[in-house]
């Protein structure tokens, strides 16, 4: 059982350090990549040192340290995390390196793809650096600057052609352009259903607080909408919005069409609103009383005091809501891609119907890439907001 | 939320249309444009939604398991320095898109069941584990000291007195899981998983819109149904409900 560990090993080592350098060193003895000399026939795996020789061995070497470290429950901190933060580089330079060892000079159809050992060195690293934040207890800006310093480094490497050797980039310089178009649309999905469920279910949940007889109607309804699978929900906006385009006048002129990524747009839009409006109502029917009375008492009108004190103290609740929408939507924007809407899906069922799980990656990463970045960075504002209203009460 | 009757009226029309469905043909032959046929008959639905059901039923146990035992773990003395490694894993967890995990795990575990079960797993834990947490944490201090007082020993007062008191709360967190767990289930026929799914994409691929809105309803109403039943469930389970007045 897990209370009878003994007393000695409780206090010479760090749980968590010996399941990354476990997780870790499996991803050493595993392939880091797989090599396949085009992009079908079946790929042979490369270890570190296979691919790379003798700044292999070093490179090898290198990581096995940085997990070794981390195993003493001494270890400070920062020191685990500046250690992590060189793993995941260290991790990431050697895959681009061995990349560009394997592929022969010249050949463009060799196929270098990140493996096993890459994914398990990857996963080890990452969870290292997450676990010593959590025990550093970063203020709000370095949280931040870090924050955007990971997003500048991500994009200062796949800008530096380090990378450019790997299976996933080969796919995307095939298609930059489609690459664009389709992030561009993916973030539409994603931003514009937030922004049109922010539009309408803000008001609505202010609406449903004056007029609690429609409380139940309403949240009703919207519940029943996120029990709708989101599959089905994409598939039956688009007969019924192709209707609409075909018979109301005017609908098709002013964008509503049964294809492209108008019913994605609008399904995303339908599975939003219930958490928006949802949290607003919670989070007006949480002002405290006397903030309300005192609001009256300085002669307030009843709107005055809806626009100026209630609906300002709403804010985290609101933003509690657009984290869970912006990384639901990031999520299931990607079904839009089955659906001829777009977006990084198309990828990642085009990649999944030709067995090309190059392609899906490429579909796949950005798609988490930006799901993390978003909820995140959200997290870090709605726990400033938390922080800042609890120092100022 | 939903009226006792409606929720009876429900199921009732459900278990109709899974026994036999040809007989609500004229009602979902609007739907399918150009003699397409109403209702989906490539495999029974009957046996599609069990499928979708022990598909959904073997992840959200996984979840339980794991989320659960996790929650145990780290509110154990000597534990702590666990917790915010099963903070970030379950709330990393849930930040992945499942369909994203999806498309990930099919080189892993092939196309079929495997890459739903991991994704609906990985989607489940949060919940779970955050309930646990809350639950195990929430206890009144009197409780736990009377419990201490009483000379039972930490796996006593874990099982006799802890978790029975965490229960409801914890059931919360399974079915938040479960219901999330039945609509994402559908995805994964996208990589031939047998779920309730297939049918919507048979539709979507025929642009048969009788197949999207079976699918749908029925996945729909299951979600209602089990949502009902964990919510009574937890009633009857809490602490003065009516499992206690025996």
């Amino acid at each position: 059982m897990a209370a009878a560990a003994p007393a000695r090993a409780r206090v010479t080592l760090s749980r968590p350090g010996v399941l990354f350098a476990a997780i870790g060193l499996a991803g050493l003895a595993l392939p880091l990549v797989q090599f396949r000399a085009n992009r079908i026939v079946a790929g042979e795996g490369a270890s570190l040192p296979g691919a790379l020789g003798g700044w292999g061995w070093i490179a090898a070497a290198a990581l096995a340290a940085a997990l070794l470290v981390g195993v003493p429950a001494r270890t400070p901190a920062r020191l685990r995390l500046a250690l992590a933060l060189g793993g995941v580089l260290v991790t990431v330079a050697a895959l681009g390196a061995s990349a560009g060892a394997l592929t022969p000079p010249g050949d463009r159809i060799a196929r270098v793809s990140p493996s096993a050992g890459f994914w398990l060195l990857g996963l080890a690293f990452a969870l290292a650096v997450a676990d010593a934040l959590a025990r550093i207890g970063l203020a709000f800006r370095q949280r931040w600057a870090l924050l955007a310093g990971a997003v500048a480094v991500v994009a200062l490497v796949l800008g530096s052609g380090l990378l450019d050797d790997v299976s996933v980039m080969r796919e995307y310089q095939a298609r930059r352009d489609v690459f664009a178009r389709e992030a561009g649309r993916h973030l539409l999905l994603a931003f514009g259903s937030l922004g049109a469920a922010l539009a309408v279910g803000l008001p609505l949940g202010i609406a449903i607080h004056q007029v609690p007889r429609l409380r139940a109607g309403v949240l009703g309804g919207l519940n029943i909408v996120q029990t709708i699978p989101s599959l089905a929900l994409f598939g039956i906006m688009i007969p019924l919005f192709g209707w609409v385009a075909a018979t109301v006048p005017g609908a098709a002129a002013a964008g509503v069409a049964g294809i492209g990524a108008f019913p994605a747009l609008v399904a995303l839009f339908l599975y939003s609103l219930l958490p928006v409006v949802s949290n607003m109502v919670v989070g007006l029917s949480a002002v405290p009383h006397g903030a309300r009375d005192a609001a009256v008492g300085l002669g307030m009108t009843r709107a005055q005091v809806l626009a100026q004190v209630m609906i300002p103290l709403t804010l985290p609740v609101v933003l509690a809501a657009v984290r869970i929408v912006l990384v639901q939507n990031i999520g299931l924007a990607v079904i839009a891609g089955l659906i001829g809407g777009g977006g990084f899906g198309s990828f990642v069922f085009q990649g999944l119907n030709q067995t090309a799980m190059d392609l899906v990656l490429l579909g796949t990463l950005p798609t988490i890439a930006l799901a993390l970045v978003s909820g995140i960075a959200l997290d870090l504002l709605v726990a400033q907001l938390d922080g800042r209203r609890g120092r100022g009460t | 939320m939903i009226g006792r009757a409606a929720l009876g009226l429900a199921a009732a029309v459900l278990a109709a249309f899974l026994l036999a469905p040809e007989r609500f043909a004229p009602l979902l032959r609007p739907l399918a444009a150009n003699g397409a046929p109403p209702i989906y008959t490539q495999t029974s639905l009957l046996g599609l939604t069990l499928w979708h059901l022990a598909l959904v039923a073997a992840a959200v146990a996984a979840s339980t398991v794991v989320a659960v035992g996790l929650g145990i773990l780290v509110t154990r003395p000597g534990w702590r320095d666990v917790l915010p490694l099963a903070r970030t894993v379950t709330s990393v967890g849930q930040t992945f898109p499942p369909v994203a995990v999806l498309a990930l795990a099919v080189p892993l575990m092939g196309f079929g069941s495997g890459p739903t079960l991991l994704a609906l797993f990985l989607y489940g834990l949060l919940p779970i584990f955050e309930n646990t947490l809350a639950g195990l944490t929430g206890l009144p201090p009197a409780v736990t000291e009377a419990a201490r007082g009483m000379g039972m020993t930490p796996a006593q007062r874990l099982v006799q007195v802890e978790l029975p008191l965490a229960l409801p709360v914890i059931l919360a967190g399974v079915r938040l899981s479960a219901v999330i767990a039945l609509s994402t289930a559908t995805i994964g026929s996208t990589v031939a998983a047998r779920t309730l799914g297939e049918v919507i994409i048979a539709g979507l691929l025929s642009s048969n819109t009788a197949f999207v809105v079976q699918g749908g309803v029925v996945v729909g109403t299951l979600a209602l149904l089990i949502h009902a039943g964990f919510v009574w469930l937890e009633r009857r389970l809490a602490p003065g409900g009516p499992s206690d007045r025996r």
